[in-house]
């Protein structure tokens, strides 16, 4: 038996009453006693928290920083502001993925990156070796830090009152150093659900404090614990990637549909010649959102889609979806078939079942 | 959790026998908590006759699929149709209003029918 990861919050979650699953190596709850469905519309309607102390952090500081960080990844970097975030990814020369990631600017010569757990070893293997001839040092800090994510539409009213910053002040994707009763936390504001939250990063060791005050701090607002199953849910609503689904090394940015965080006029960056090939003879295939037409069909992760008998494609991610009451997906599928309302078929225990393309993000708040 | 009078499967079916050669189906306590919310369940058709293992129909939940099975030979007597409204029947009240089929027990109970303990020790057993 390999032994499972475990992150600081591990004894709390299981005192909760969570079922616990391996996630990529490590031991997270998927839900709590109050299940998936109940959780996720809690996220969407109050307020929810989830430990994602499992993410790494990923330091990268010198006076190169900028500059290699512009190369290494298609988003452009130096139009970041001190204090921004942006979404981005590590690609191989190909434009497919080794990592999806937000990327922090401390300043020119300090980056924070936040990267899927599961592939923490390999984005630091992969970000030293190209660092190689750059002023730059590369620094996993991922042990040392604990995070968690508030989200929903009460999280300021929770985390306002026992930090010491104007989280009204905070933007979307940007963040701020703040003191948290105390103790040094970093605050931004993002999430993984499509709902406004913060996410709090703090020392390792002060992970368990940090989820007990915001828990208690929220207790007059119905915050309750969410897990990583309405984690999922939630992000496929917004139509947020997740990496070995949406994206992996063999799915390029374009064709995962992420056009805008590939910044082809930027100058050079690594997967550029690539990506530029793809944007001028266009993507043989693409990312799409559908709707399964009929109520009982739910499509599921790499079920196919098929035309004629054949398979053309495969669904990335498939769900019923608790906010809007059908089951959804996304899918990769020839480029032709992009349009909203093309209809595709999706081959579900070996039976063919009608799906539209439908427009993405699925859901979007209210702002 | 898993009630005296009842007989279960390895599939985590179980099988409540009403006495009078019927029985009601539907799906253990652990098998609901190991799928978490339902949100869809697959009926037979009434009248349809199953052989132990045969495959019923399917569940879903928001996470995943599985299929059930019949416990023992049989005749599909009623359906549970609330549950197109109430999937959540399942995991509310898997015993009670989540049932899933009612049944005619065709000949002998299938005999690799587990009693509670022995279920119980099979749940142990998997869960580990």
């Amino acid at each position: 038996m390999t032994s499972l990861k475990k992150t600081p919050l591990n004894a709390v979650h299981r005192s909760l009453g969570a079922k616990m699953v391996d996630f990529g190596g490590w031991d997270m709850p998927v839900q709590y006693p109050t299940g998936i469905i109940a959780e996720h519309h809690t996220v969407r309607q109050k307020v929810g928290l989830f430990d994602v102390s499992h993410m790494g952090e990923i330091r990268v500081k010198g006076k190169q920083a900028m500059a290699f960080l512009d190369w290494l990844t298609p988003n452009a970097v130096t139009k970041l502001k001190a204090g921004q975030i942006h979404y981005t990814g590590l690609l191989l020369e190909t434009g497919a993925f080794v990592d999806d990631l937000l990327l922090h600017k401390v300043s020119d010569d300090d980056f924070l990156l936040v990267v899927n757990a599961s592939n923490i070893e390999k984005d630091i293997d992969w970000i030293k070796t190209l660092a190689r001839n750059w002023d730059v040092q590369i620094i996993d800090e991922s042990d040392a830090t604990g995070q968690v994510a508030l989200q929903g539409p009460r999280s300021l009213d929770v985390l306002q009152p026992i930090i010491d910053i104007d989280l009204s002040q905070i933007k979307y994707y940007w963040f701020a150093f703040g003191n948290f009763m105390g103790l040094p936390v970093m605050v931004a504001r993002t999430g993984y659900t499509g709902e406004d939250g913060f996410e709090v990063y703090c020392a390792i060791d002060k992970t368990e404090w940090v989820w007990n005050q915001i828990m208690e701090s929220g207790k007059n607002q119905e915050l309750i614990p969410t897990g990583l199953g309405c984690r999922n849910t939630l992000r496929l609503e917004a139509k947020m990637a997740l990496y070995g689904h949406e994206i992996n090394n063999e799915i390029t940015a374009l064709e995962a549909d992420m056009s805008w965080i590939v910044k082809l006029q930027k100058g050079d960056f690594l997967g550029r010649e690539s990506l530029q090939k793809q944007s001028d003879e266009g993507v043989s295939r693409i990312l799409v959102g559908f709707k399964m037409l009929e109520k009982r069909d739910i499509a599921r992760d790499h079920m196919p889609v098929v035309e004629d008998g054949k398979e053309i494609g495969f669904v990335t991610s498939g769900a019923p979806s608790a906010t809007l009451g059908f089951n959804l997906g996304l899918a990769l599928v020839p480029t032709r078939l992009k349009e909203i309302g093309a209809r595709i078929s999706i081959e579900i225990r070996g039976k063919s079942c009608p799906a539209e393309v439908i427009p993405t993000p699925f859901y979007k708040r209210a702002k | 959790m898993y009630p005296a009078d009842l007989k279960y499967t390895r599939n985590h079916e179980y099988l409540k026998p009403l006495g009078d050669g019927t029985a009601m189906v539907g799906l253990s306590n652990y098998a609901q908590s190991a799928l978490g919310d339902v949100v869809f369940v697959e009926l037979p058709e009434i009248g349809a006759s199953f052989d132990p293992g045969d495959e019923v129909g399917t569940v879903e939940s928001v996470k995943t699929v599985s299929e059930y099975y019949m416990p023992t030979a049989g005749e599909v007597l009623e359906v549970n149709g609330e549950l197109e409204a109430h999937p959540e029947y399942v995991n509310e009240d898997p015993y009670g209003k989540g049932w899933l089929i009612k049944i005619k027990i065709s000949g002998e109970l299938n005999p690799e029918l587990l009693d509670a303990a022995a279920y119980e020790a099979h749940v142990a057993s998997e869960s580990h």
